[in-house]
This record gives C-alpha cells, structure tokens and sequence, in this order.
C-alpha cells in the first residue's frame, strides 16, 4: 500500500515536473481540459468581454445605424456633457452617499447580530431565530419596497406606532430627507441575517478554552465579547470589509427604482438609473455607456485602494 | 476590589446584558416577521374594508376573492409557468457548465490553470454595462426569446469559485488511483468528483434557483413587448406600481367585476403567491447555504 502511493507520488513528480512542460505529449493527455475550457472561454469572451469593447460607443456619437465602425468619433465630448450635467453629480452623490450608508448600516448591524445571537445560550431558541432572520434575503426587492410601501403609508403600521406614541403622522415618500435611511434600513432588514452567517460560523470557529480561562478571572460577558469574540472575528470582518467596498456603487438600483418618486427624484436617482433614463429610454448609447464606464472605473479604484489598505496594515486582502 | 464582589459585579453586568439581549431578539424576530405575516392577513381580507386600515395579524372580513382574481390572471398564469421554467431550467445549466468549469481549474496538473482561473476572476469587476450588454443581447436575437433569462448569466464566477475552492479540498490521490485504472477527465469528473460534491451543488443550484425566481428585471428590459415570457416578480412589479400611483384610495375600487377586491389586497394576494415557495422551502435547506457562504467569503 504504502509503496503505491509513494509511486505515484513519484509519477506525479515526472508528470508536472515543477513547472507545466508544453509538449505534444502533455497536450495530448490534457485534451478533455484544454477543449473544455476553451469552449467555456469562447462563451466569457462573447457574454463578458465583447461588451466591454463596447466601451468604445462612449467615445463616438453611436448610431445603430452606423455601427461601431462608422459612426462619428467625438472624443470625449460625452463625458464632458456629463460632468456639466448637474443631475449626473447629483446622481453621484446620491449613489456614494447611499452606498456609503447602507454598508455602515448593514455591516454594522450583522456583527452586532451575530455576537447577540452567539450569546442566546439555549440551542432551539437560537436555530428559531436565525432560521426567521434568513427569510427576508429569499424575498425579492420587489416583495420588500412593497411591504416598506405599505408599512410607511399614511395608514401602515409605522404611523399607527407614531400616532400611538402621540406623533404627528409623516408622509414618508414626500419628503425628501427620509429616503436614504429607509433604503439603507431596508437593506439592514433584507439582508443582516443573511450577512450574520459568515461572522456565526467565525465565531463558532473561536476555541472555547479562551472564553473558559476569561471566565474563570472574572470576565463578565460583555468583556469577553470586546476581548475574545471581536478580536478573534477580525480577520473576517476585514475581509468582507474588503469585498464590499468594492460593491459601494452598486448598492443604487432595484429600491430607488422602485420607490423613487418626483418629489424626492432628487435624492433617489442614482447612477444606474441615470444610465436607464439616457441608455434606454432616451436611447442616447453613448452617453448612457460613458456613464456606465465612470461607475466601472470608479469601483475598480475602490477596490485597489481598499486593496492596498488592507495590505498596509497586514491584513488578508483579495488579490 | 476582591475577587467575590468582582465576580458579584460581572454577574450583575451580565443579568442587564441578558434583558437587554432578550429585548433585542425579540424586536428583531417581531419587525421580521410582522410585514410579512401583515401581507398574508391583507392578502385574504376584504377589498374595501382593508382600505380601512387597521389589519395586523388576521383579516378582519375574510375571503379568498383576492386569490381568485389573482389566479383567474391570464398573464398570471403564463408568468408563472415562465418563472418555473427558468427556475429549472437555469439552475441546470448553470450547475453543469458551472461544475465542469470548476473541475477543470481545480485540476493541478492542469497547465493552464492559472490563466483560466484569472480569466474568470476578472470578470467578477469589470463588466461591460447596461447598454453594451442590451446591444449585444439585441445583435444575439437573445431580446424577446425565453433563453435571455437562463443563457447569459449561465457561468459565474463566483458560484464557479466555490465550486472550485471545494474540489481542490478532494484528495488528490482518489484522482490518482481512478487514472491508474485508466479513467480520463470525463469518468472522473462524472463518477469520482461530481459524487463527492453534491453539497456544494446544491448551493450553488440553491443561489441560481433564488436568483432565477427573484429576477425582473430581465423581464422588463429584454421582453416588455413579449407577454408570453412575462415573469411573477415583473407582473408583481406592474401591480406595485399601479398600487403606488392609485395609492389605498377607496375610489379606485375595481367594481368592474362587481367583486370587492382593490390593487392592494390583489397585490397582498399575488405577494404571497410569489414568496411561498421559497419561504415553505428555504428552511430545509439552511446547511447548503451555510456551507456555500462559508466557502465563497472566507476563501482565498
């Protein structure tokens, strides 16, 4: 036994070598590899490379017409239309503030989750909970901007507790100061349990005879929570700190499309539906492509810069 | 301080710490499920008296009239019918060319490996853009076909990482002796990995699946002219919005039918058909998802 594996070993050794050998050989007898990736690659390159040479549309004044090849080149008159534009710089502050906000909220409210969660000692009680704090991220944004709708209208349940309290009522979609803390609390209900999962099962990783040795000086729970379980998350929360700084601009679609209204257009729009006003409906698709490319450009940024942050202070990081 | 009253004061701390967790859990538990069980007691209450207000946790005039007028929908009925056949039919494909993808990275004697895996990884951040994308589905003749919803987001890179972070945790030496016997790529991929992965094939189906029955946008963007490829999710969509500009005004009674249903407890009704599924379902299948996020965010 013990001398078959140590001959493959040995067959391993001479088959990879170190370094891969470009022989007809080695092709040969990775043939079923190479096709099969090759197909895969002819299907990445069609659905998500060719739309990036799509870019080149931002630069022109595009006609379908014409197509890419003929149409006229304008430089970069596009993007200047777009940085003279007040409600494209609006729509960029829209889309950073409220990217901004929810990862706050959201991040936030899913380590404090967790740790609490970690703290509800008996096991039934715990699986309930966690199982009912899943359920929201099943549920599609159109379920919750529709139960947000209702719950905040003149006669939901928001301002019945209002109201209850002795309040005044508040129309919730006609001001323009409530709109972005309810998106970033709607994100907080869809998805803090969903985000909880990673930091539970971190914590369930922490090896119990520190909490032992914290108890037996003295520690109350909440110190163990500052000295043990927050420390020992770190790396974790680094992590997908990381991840989801680079989704910042993408947080500002499905809620501002869908709740958005004229009255309070001003602080909901954001940079994708900027795109889907001039791309789609307008149909102007090189000015609604120029602004897609400042989003792509500006995520790529973020995530390098967060990138190279996380390296500095010696942290994981994701390339 | 001596060690007993210091204990004594930890103990005090963690009886306030234990209210207050009490207090926490409770509210979270109530604000997550009150919308909802709010939306299923509207969803079977009557039209006119629930623009009353005042519903909470049970209808105040029952009826399943709602049900009936949201089923009796033609377009209803296509959507739905759509909506299950892209929630099969995507999670197929996508858990097989997903599979095979992440089998042929995660070989190690693969001596492209690298190049494919950063081919992929780099599709995670840059993407093309709403327009480009439209253009290309347009010059495809993938706009106003079924297979819009299922061909193009079929591989991602994500769900193909996963996949390919849990095969390279797979000995390699049941490879070695399945190649000894004279397998190739396909036998082993097929009778030796593939068995040894369901788990992770069911979140990755589980993640396609919730996507595919969530989705729709899709709907709306590549065939808003084609009502035979409508979706639940987009048709819930026009009722939302009729709901928003109608708003629960009591002069917008549809009383077309001489029935008393209104757009918001015909929506409450077509919510609750839309989200039952998943949420009779997601219960049981709790570990897959653990599993699948515990790889995909801790990896690399």
């Amino acid at each position: 036994m013990s001398q078959q594996t140590g001959k493959t070993k040995k067959n391993k050794a001479a088959v990879n070598g170190g370094t891969p050998q470009y022989t007809l050989a080695e092709f040969k007898r990775q043939s079923f590899l190479i096709v099969t990736s090759a197909i895969f690659l002819v299907y990445g390159l069609i659905f998500y490379y060719i739309p990036l040479g799509g870019w080149v549309m931002a630069f022109q004044k595009y006609k379908p017409k014409t197509g890419l090849l003929h149409s006229k080149w304008v430089g970069l008159a596009k993007f200047k239309f777009l940085f003279d534009d007040d409600k494209f710089i609006r729509v960029i502050r829209n889309t950073l503030a409220m990217g901004v906000l929810n990862l706050i909220a959201t991040f936030i409210m899913a380590i404090v989750f967790a740790i609490l969660l970690n703290e509800v000692r008996t096991t039934l009680v715990k699986k309930g909970i966690q199982t009912i704090s899943y359920m929201p991220h099943f549920l599609s944004w159109i379920i919750v901007t529709g139960i947000l709708h209702d719950a905040l209208s003149a006669n939901g349940v928001v301002n019945e507790v209002i109201q209850f309290f002795g309040g005044t009522p508040i129309v919730f979609f006609g001001e323009t100061k409530y709109f972005w803390p309810i998106v970033a609390f709607a994100n907080v209900w869809k998805e803090t349990g969903w985000n909880a999962i990673i930091y539970l099962a971190a914590i369930t990783a922490i090896d119990p005879c520190l909490y032992e040795a914290a108890s037996i000086d003295g520690a109350g729970r909440l110190s163990k929570i500052i000295h043990i379980t927050l420390p020992s998350i770190r790396p974790t929360i680094m992590i997908l700190l990381l991840i989801n700084v680079g989704n910042v601009l993408n947080a500002g679609f499905e809620v501002q499309y869908l709740l958005g209204n004229d009255v309070i257009k001003s602080v909901s729009d954001t940079i994708d539906i900027y795109v889907l006003n001039w791309g789609i409906s307008q149909s102007d698709f090189s000015l609604g492509t120029a602004a897609g490319i400042f989003k792509s450009v500006v995520s790529i940024i973020l995530i390098v810069i967060a990138n190279g942050m996380a390296k500095r202070a010696g942290e994981e990081r994701l390339f | 301080m001596s060690r007993k009253s210091k204990l004594n004061k930890a103990r005090g701390w963690d009886l306030a710490f234990v209210i207050f967790n009490g207090i926490f859990m409770t509210l979270f538990v109530i604000i997550t499920l009150y919308p909802v069980i709010n939306t299923i007691a509207i969803s079977f209450n009557d039209g006119i008296d629930a623009v009353k207000g005042g519903i909470h946790l049970w209808p105040r005039i029952f009826t399943v009239k709602n049900y009936a007028t949201v089923l009796g929908k033609q377009n209803i009925k296509t959507a739905a019918v759509v909506t299950v056949a892209r929630t099969v039919i995507g999670s197929i494909l996508a858990l097989v060319t997903n599979a095979l993808l992440a089998y042929v990275v995660s070989r190690k004697r693969f001596m492209f490996k690298s190049q494919v895996s950063l081919f992929w990884v780099i599709t995670m951040y840059v993407n093309g853009g709403l327009v480009p994308v439209l253009l290309l589905y347009k010059s495809l003749h993938l706009t106003n076909t079924f297979w819009v919803y299922v061909i193009p987001g079929m591989i991602s890179a994500f769900n193909m990482l996963v996949m390919r972070t849990y095969m390279q945790g797979i000995p390699d030496s049941l490879e070695e002796s399945a190649q000894l016997d004279g397998a190739g790529d396909f036998t082993i991929f097929t009778k030796i990995i593939s068995p040894l992965c369901l788990p992770v094939y069911a979140t990755v189906t589980l993640f396609v699946a919730v996507y595919q029955w969530n989705s729709w946008f899709d709907a709306m963007l590549y065939n808003r002219m084609k009502d035979e490829y409508t979706t639940l999710q987009y048709e819930l969509m026009k009722l939302l919005s009729s709901v928003m500009q109608q708003g629960g005004n009591a002069n917008n009674v549809n009383t077309t039918s001489g029935s008393r249903v209104t757009p918001v407890t015909v929506r409450s009704a077509a919510t609750v058909v839309t989200m039952l599924p998943i949420i009779c379902l997601y219960p049981f299948l709790q570990r897959y998802f653990v599993t699948g996020l515990t790889i995909g965010g801790v990896k690399e």
